[in-house]
């Protein structure tokens, strides 16, 4: 069954077509990767899934809501979290902090006047947050402030808060963009991991090595159009991608 | 039509005041990118150096003129002005006289010195610094420069004249063709609107047609690129603090015999100059100069009796609601850039 | 204790022991000593620091837990100082109604002020909120002029209709009260040389602090304070994470306006006239100023810069040059006549200079406020920070990139 289904999507800043009627359809359960050199128009797709952009044409259905026009709070209420390229946390607040936001947020919705609650004494929230902290390895820096982390740590923690929101749908803007081969490594581990709780994940990504050992289908952007779609193995060999991609050499 | 003129014409010499400020603070938004809050103690320093200067050349000694008596019947005593003896009594009134057009001279360097000072000491090291801490130490440095001002100058407004060949009105009316006596206006403001024209139309030219300005206006559009690309920036950047606040000195100086300078005119003229920036658009120095001439013809619309007959009140809120309604139907201003204190 | 944890219950103890025995503390010197021009033990001074304090805290739950800058909150301390007046004016001259209804007119009109200026951030906000302030301080001074007496201000008259009490009493107008208690009855201790002045008015804005105060601290550690100071670090990723950031900033927003009506009902309880200079853009600088100088986004930050500010203004604008000349007597005359002369203009009408000095030494060196300050005393005094401690501090690093 489809989770994510994107219909004739087009979207120009000024004269240049960043998208040219994008078709697009995620299956429930999979890992989705899409690919593309610099400048496809990878990003944009993605801005315009989650409300950040409008598209001029075409809709964006999510099972069976429209996130057309919905507001960036509004998308991730219905089930839909994202991870940025550069990792976007609340610097100034603590680790534990960093995720008992998002875990509220599930739980509460959008606005909730609280403020005669403790949030010390929420333990519901916070054991759920400890949780999820210990799942991505930042337990032991749970009162750290989270600007002193390190880049790395910095997204394992923004994986923590959309994990700990149970999407239905996660959105990877390059997670291994400027990581090191053994980091880089790690963030696949951990993303197979959660894998295994069977959300749906779209994942926009330079690192072959990291496409090719997540997604289970890949979808080729070039020039704000997709030129290809299918398995992994299938798109190594696909000679358009190839052309698209690298000018002819080999992936 | 002639009642539409006439509010025109009134609303310019305030219009040329917000514009000048205004076009400051836009140039050190725009390169520094820093809000300047005691932008408009710049203004009040211009008036008081014309304030000096008319007291300067005033300085007199005393000589006992025993042919005359005064009426307790004592030798009369008569105060020269030092520039009197020096330059002859006709000279020497004369140069009393024109002392408010002198202090544009004296005031230039006065000013520049005092940016200098400013951006050096203390703006510089507030450049990586989150706006509300730029707001809030240009607030302090204003408190302070009107305080020190207030304490030299006193609390009550000075009248500075004007020289004795602009006092008085004279009829515009008259002048393009109406009725005589319709439109009476007086010289100095016509003056005052000269000079800001010309102000406006030098720092214009200034950053059109020079290097200089090029790199400047290069700078405003995207300073780290222009950082990159090795050129000392950041001098270019403390003289256009200076250049700025030789600006609002200027527009201070010779708006000194329309209001008496007193210590608060500075605050008073910042917050609606602040005003004009936003409904200009913050960075666009068009738009600055746009807006406030704009708001200052809208503030004489606006104290006409009918309107204030109709909506009253309304002559001292016009500015503030006009400032609403932009900011909220179109946040980047008249003429504002894309992407300016959006973050 | 009342639901706060050990830590904020000492704070909360340590405020309260502070306010109740004040107008001991604030007396250490004796009765028509040199030194008795530094008490600021009589009631006048203690109820300002009450009730700047009060004002302070709220402003700080805006700027300091969202970082939104407001130089608009004296509107709304105007707005409950005149709701206060005609409360009393109109129907009682007991202060519960007029506190009351200067919150209440305070939070509608800057549930007004806030829906409009929110829509735009930074310093936009900033500017929108002062035109809002000024707007209404210029409407008060022409147009409003039969609800706001113009430039005399807003008093009490013999010929108020007080429909809940008289118009008047023996002739003059009756004194504003809680209960039948007067607001300027005081109760007088001398001892030895020492004279403590116990005022009833002092005691009310005491109450009302406390409380006022404990809704902070509430506020603070809850879920809703937490929203806030994610506000205020990064409301994009807030906005991501399913939350709406608007009716947050707005709520604090009319938080902090009722509390700024609350302070101003105060000071109408604790003297009922109100004029139109408390609306003016200088007196939003100053409470900016306070919280800044105290501590934004600390608890007691604000409170302690509104006391410090207040009472430096009061020492400060009453020394004159013959005060300093008394102090100076032991020196050498011209050493003496220096130091008077270099001193002059940060005194008495000064006072304003000296403030803005201080203003601009704290944003420059200590940001934090007087809280910053503290805790770097402490840390200069704690040794070895351990690893963990130095993380968990408050101020925060630059990324490790």
């Amino acid at each position: 069954m489809e989770i994510l289904k994107v219909e004739g999507v087009n979207k120009s800043f000024g004269g240049l077509r960043a998208l040219n009627n994008v078709n697009f359809k995620v299956e429930e359960g999979t890992v989705h990767a899409i690919i593309g050199p610099n400048g496809a128009g990878k990003s944009t797709f993605l801005n315009c899934m989650i409300g950040r952009l409008v598209p001029d044409t075409g809709t964006v259905m999510f099972g069976d809501v429209s996130l057309t026009g919905m507001k960036p709070h509004q998308i991730n209420q219905v089930g839909v979290s994202r991870v940025f390229q550069t990792p976007e946390i609340f610097g100034d607040l603590t680790l534990l902090e960093n995720v008992m936001i998002p875990t509220l947020a599930k739980r509460d919705g959008e606005f909730a006047l609280h403020a005669f609650v403790r949030v010390d004494q929420d333990t519901e929230v916070r054991d759920k947050a400890l949780h999820m902290l210990e799942d991505v390895g930042l337990v032991e820096k749970r009162e750290m402030v989270a600007n002193s982390l390190s880049r790395g740590d910095k997204r394992r923690l923004e994986l923590a808060m959309c994990l700990s929101q149970d999407p239905k749908l996660l959105l990877l803007d390059e997670p291994t963009a400027g990581m090191s081969r053994a980091d880089t490594n790690n963030t696949i581990d951990l993303l197979k991991r959660i894998g295994d709780r069977g959300i749906t994940k779209v994942v926009i990504e330079h690192d072959m090595h990291v496409v090719f050992s997540l997604a289970q289908k890949v979808t080729v952007l070039a020039q704000g159009a997709i030129i290809a779609e299918g398995k992994p193995e299938d798109i190594k060999g696909d000679p358009r991608v190839q052309e698209a991609y690298l000018g002819g050499a080999h992936l | 039509m002639d009642a539409i003129l006439l509010q025109i014409l009134n609303g310019l010499d305030k219009g040329s005041a917000y514009a000048l400020i205004a076009l400051g603070l836009t140039l050190i938004f725009g390169t520094l990118g820093v809000v300047n809050f005691a932008h408009g103690a710049l203004f009040m320093i211009g008036a008081f150096c014309a304030v000096t200067l008319s007291r300067l050349l005033s300085v007199s000694f005393v000589t006992i003129d025993e042919t005359r008596k005064d009426f307790l019947g004592n030798p009369l005593k008569v105060e020269t002005p030092y520039v009197e003896s020096w330059f002859g009594p006709e000279v020497g009134a004369a140069i009393i006289d024109w002392s408010v057009p002198l202090a544009i001279l004296f005031s230039i360097p006065i000013m520049a010195l005092v940016g200098l000072v400013m951006e050096r000491g203390l703006i510089k090291h507030f450049y990586k610094r989150p706006h509300a801490d730029q707001i809030l130490v240009t607030f302090g440095l204003a408190i302070v420069l009107q305080e020190i001002i207030k304490y030299f100058y006193g609390a009550n407004p000075i009248p500075t004249p004007a020289p004795a060949a602009f006092a008085g009105s004279f009829d515009f009316g008259a002048l393009v063709g109406m009725d005589p006596n319709v439109i009476i206006y007086p010289y100095w403001r016509i003056v005052y609107f000269m000079f800001a024209a010309l102000i406006v139309g030098a720092v214009f030219a200034f950053l059109r047609f020079t290097t200089f300005g090029m790199v400047v206006r290069a700078g405003m559009a995207d300073r780290e690129t222009v950082g990159l690309l090795g050129i000392d920036i950041d001098r270019r950047f403390t003289f256009m603090f200076a250049l700025a606040a030789v600006v609002a000195g200027l527009a201070g100086v010779m708006y000194a015999p329309i209001n008496s300078p007193n210590y608060h005119m500075g605050m008073d003229f910042l917050v609606l100059s602040f005003v004009v920036v936003v409904v200009g658009g913050m960075g666009s120095l068009p738009g600055a100069v746009a807006a406030g001439f704009l708001l200052g013809i809208l503030e004489s619309f606006a104290s006409m009796a009918q309107v204030v007959a109709l909506f009253p009140g309304i002559n001292q809120i016009i500015i503030y609601l006009v400032a609403i309604v932009i900011l909220l139907t179109r946040p980047r201003g008249l003429m504002g850039r894309k992407g300016v204190m959006e973050s | 204790m009342l639901g706060l944890n050990k830590k904020d219950t000492s704070l909360f103890l340590l405020v309260l022991a502070l306010v109740v025995f004040a107008p001991l503390l604030l007396n250490p010197f004796p009765e028509g000593s040199e030194l008795a021009q530094f008490n600021a033990g009589y009631p006048d001074l203690m109820q300002r620091f009450l009730i700047f304090g009060i004002f302070a805290v709220g402003f700080n739950i805006l700027f300091g837990l969202t970082g939104y800058l407001s130089f608009g909150h004296a509107a709304f301390l105007g707005v409950g100082s005149y709701a206060g007046v005609w409360m009393m004016k109109l129907l009682t001259m007991n202060v519960i109604p007029a506190i009351f209804m200067s919150v209440v007119f305070a939070g509608l009109f800057s549930l007004l002020v806030g829906y409009i200026s929110l829509r735009r951030s930074g310093i936009y906000f900033s500017i929108l909120t002062l035109a809002f302030a000024q707007m209404s301080f210029s409407l008060a001074y022409s147009v409003l002029t039969p609800i706001t007496n113009g430039e005399t201000g807003l008093q009490l008259a013999l010929n108020d209709p007080r429909v809940l009490g008289v118009s008047q009493v023996d002739g003059s107008i009756p004194a504003a009260n809680f209960f039948g208690i007067a607001m300027r009855d005081s109760f007088e201790l001398s001892m030895g040389g020492w004279l403590f002045t116990f005022n009833a008015g002092y005691y009310l804005c005491a109450v009302v602090m406390m409380v006022a105060f404990y809704v902070a601290i509430r506020i603070f550690r809850s879920p809703f304070g937490m929203m806030l100071r994610a506000v205020k670090s990064n409301q994009q990723r807030m906005n991501f994470t399913g939350l709406n950031s608007k009716p947050y900033t707005l709520a604090a927003f009319v938080i902090s306006g009722m509390y700024a009506g609350l302070a101003g009902g105060l000071m109408v309880a604790m003297d009922p006239l109100a004029g139109a200079e408390r609306m003016q853009w200088t007196a939003s600088g100053e409470v900016v100023l306070m919280t800044i100088l105290g501590g934004a986004g600390t608890l007691i930050g604000p409170v302690l810069g509104a006391g410090f500010i207040k009472y430096c203004e009061n020492i400060f604008s009453k020394i004159n040059d013959n005060i300093l000349y008394d102090w100076f007597a032991g020196l050498p005359e011209g050493l003496a006549d220096f130091l008077v002369f270099v001193i002059h203009p940060f005194i008495g009408k000064g006072w304003h200079l000296t403030l803005g000095i201080m203003f601009m030494l704290i944003v420059i060196f200590l940001p934090g406020g007087i809280m910053e300050g503290f805790e770097r005393i402490g840390r200069l005094f704690k040794r070895k920070p351990s690893s963990g401690e130095s993380v968990s501090a408050k101020t925060s690093t630059t990324p490790a990139e």
